[in-house]
């Protein structure tokens, strides 16, 4: 049986439907992503799989146990690093590890070695005597990382590993993401709106509306959109898409910054294209398609970064770095 | 054994956390100074002896020394609701989450969490006897070894009713709303800060069944009985208003006890049973 498998799942808060009928299983040892916009469902999803919220209907099974009759063993199987911060600031790293262990039932004798064991993984075994006030929102997330490692997951939860952190942090909490794969050769199941990132991941669903629109790998999912995307600029792009469809056969695509379509080997395309081409070209670029033209093609929409408005992402920095409470 | 463990560590981290915390510390002991000094001298003359003429001797029961065990039911009650109300802090500030999705139940998270806010009561109620030789009473061993459970049962109990309305709570923004009209007037309509004495018969009919009452009836008992008070004037002291009567019947300690455990199992069986709610 797959480590995870999950059928036809329903979540709805009232009148809306966070997460709609969606069905897939995940293979022990994947690095398995949720991607789309904000608001998509995947925190939602990752709530009723690791037991937090009850399915509106569906079912879902976690190393073979089922999400709402065996909620103990199945919190007993996953680890879970949460979208928000989740760790007791006026504690210090260890007392945070060590609260967990306990709640997990590590036995005493072996607490000690596994805790310097996550926590030189995410290489903060020197500061495990601090408070966790001092730590940044990077040492915080792999603090949660390896707390979440703690008790050996066979499923590790990653919801928005990055979100909130700067470029060089997100990079580093990458490296110890794809690291501990490798070393602990457990099933990763993480969820993100940023493009780059889903590209680490064996495979992809991506999620619009509360509804799975495709699932594959990142190489599959790229080879749907066609072949690479050419954008151009002429003097007369509206004579240009006239002569684009009827020479060469291609259906135009207009966006901003030109004409835009889709050809297999762009590169060899472009030299003929250039000649043949009736019209003076201002700019031509090529462009391989990314998951965003992915999402594009699936929902007519794109997922970029800014998806994530200024005022969320300093939210989000905000409680990330947050002041300890009474 | 998990379970114990489990419960020993929630409630350990509650300990930790009100210890490492000075601003709660220094909470838990400004505010009473305030209230004894400023309130307690400041309405003392006009208060009077409080049992003046029932005791020849003169069995000398100021206001100051008759709020007192009234100021440390009040801080252990203020410090008890805050304790189990904090779950909306730990809910919005992610910790809960962490608790709530181990495999452990719900109702080991709800008793890790009263206990732990129990035993900060106790210590926030125990530390205000250091202020009793500024106001002249007295401290015995025994007084105190009668006072460690008593306080720890009168903050279990309202430990328990702040996780009770905390459990279904989402933002910290109600805090103050339940502080103000849910234990303020607890704790000014419970004999605590003036005599029971002519009271207006409503107030008199929410006096006595306000459980508050019976949470400060015996810690004054309790506080009065070591001051060396000659039998005389202690027996007197329901009839001057510093003591609950009901129907006509002066309420005893072991009554009293009766009525803040029945409520505190009230409170924590509806509180662990709103936490069992799962979304
Ligand atoms: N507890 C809740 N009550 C009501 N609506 C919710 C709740 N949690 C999430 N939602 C809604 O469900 C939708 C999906 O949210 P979420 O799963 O958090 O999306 P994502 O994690 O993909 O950004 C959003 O429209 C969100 O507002
Ligand atoms: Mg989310």
């Amino acid at each position: 049986m797959a480590i995870i498998e999950v059928k036809n799942l329903t979540r709805k808060f009232g009148d809306l439907t966070a997460v709609d009928d969606i069905s897939f299983t995940v293979e022990e040892g994947e690095v398995f992503g949720f991607l789309g916009p904000n608001g998509a469902g995947k925190t939602t999803t990752i709530n009723v799989l690791c037991t937090l919220l009850k399915p509106t209907s569906g079912e879902a099974w976690l190393n073979g146990h089922h999400a709402v009759r065996d909620q103990a063993k199945v919190r007993r199987s996953i680890g879970l690093v949460f979208q928000e911060p989740s760790l007791d600031d006026q504690l210090t790293a260890e007392e945070n590890l060590n609260f967990h262990a306990i709640l997990y039932d590590i036995p005493a004798s072996a607490r000690a070695k596994r805790m310097e064991e996550v926590l030189k993984m995410v290489e903060l075994y020197d500061r495990r005597k601090d408070s966790i006030k001092t730590f940044s929102g990077g040492m915080k997330r792999r603090l949660e990382i390896a707390r979440g490692l703690m008790h050996y997951p066979r499923v590790l939860f990653l919801d928005e590993p990055t979100l909130g952190l700067d470029p060089q942090t997100r990079t580093l909490i990458w490296e110890y993401i794809l690291e501990l794969r490798e070393r602990e050769g457990i099933t990763i199941f993480l969820t993100t709106h940023y493009m780059d990132e889903a590209e680490h991941a064996d495979r992809i669903a991506i999620i619009d509306y509360g509804k799975i629109v495709a699932l594959d790998t990142p190489d599959n999912l790229r080879g749907l959109v066609g072949g690479d995307i050419i954008t151009v600029k002429t003097t007369d792009d509206q004579l240009a898409a006239q002569e684009i469809s009827q020479r060469f056969g291609f259906q135009v695509n207009e966006g901003e910054n030109g004409l835009h379509f889709e050809v297999q080997k762009g590169e060899e395309f472009i030299p003929r294209f250039v000649e043949q081409l009736p019209l003076e070209i201002h700019s031509i670029s090529l462009h391989r398609p990314t998951l965003d033209d992915v999402f594009l093609k699936f929902t007519g929409r794109r997922i970029r970064d800014e998806e994530l408005s200024a005022k969320d992402q300093w939210k989000a920095r905000m409680k990330r770095q947050r002041r300890p409470h009474p | 054994m998990h379970n114990l463990r489990a419960i020993y560590i929630i409630w350990y981290r509650e300990v930790l956390r009100f210890l490492r915390n000075r601003s709660r510390l220094v909470g838990s002991f400004g505010r009473p100074i305030l209230f004894l000094f400023i309130f307690g001298s400041g309405l003392s003359p006009a208060m009077g002896g409080l049992t003046q003429g029932m005791a020849p001797e003169g069995g000398g029961i100021d206001f100051v020394k008759f709020i007192f065990p009234g100021i440390i039911g009040m801080n252990v009650l203020m410090g008890s609701m805050m304790s189990g109300i904090s779950i909306v802090w730990d809910r919005e500030f992610g910790f809960l989450k962490e608790i709530l999705v181990a495999p452990i139940n719900r109702t080991v998270v709800a008793l890790g969490k009263t206990l732990g806010g129990s035993t900060t009561g106790v210590i926030q109620g125990l530390l205000l006897l250091v202020l009793a030789p500024l106001i002249g009473v007295s401290i015995t061993a025994e007084m105190v070894v009668k006072l460690v459970p008593l306080l720890f049962l009168i903050s279990f109990s309202i430990t328990s009713l702040g996780v009770l309305i905390g459990s279904r709570m989402k933002s910290t923004e109600g805090f103050q709303v339940i502080m103000q009209f849910i234990l303020m007037p607890m704790i000014f309509v419970s004999g605590a800060l003036f005599p029971m004495r002519d009271l207006p018969s409503w107030m008199n009919i929410l006096v006595k069944i306000n459980p508050v009452t019976y949470a400060i009836d015996p810690l004054r008992k309790i506080i009065f009985e070591a001051q060396g008070l000659p039998a005389s004037v202690l027996e007197m002291l329901p009839q001057a208003g510093l003591g609950v009567t009901l129907f006509g019947h002066a309420v005893t300690m072991g009554e009293d006890i009766a009525i803040i455990a029945l409520f505190g199992a009230v409170m924590i069986a509806v509180a662990v049973w709103m936490f069992n709610i799962q979304d």
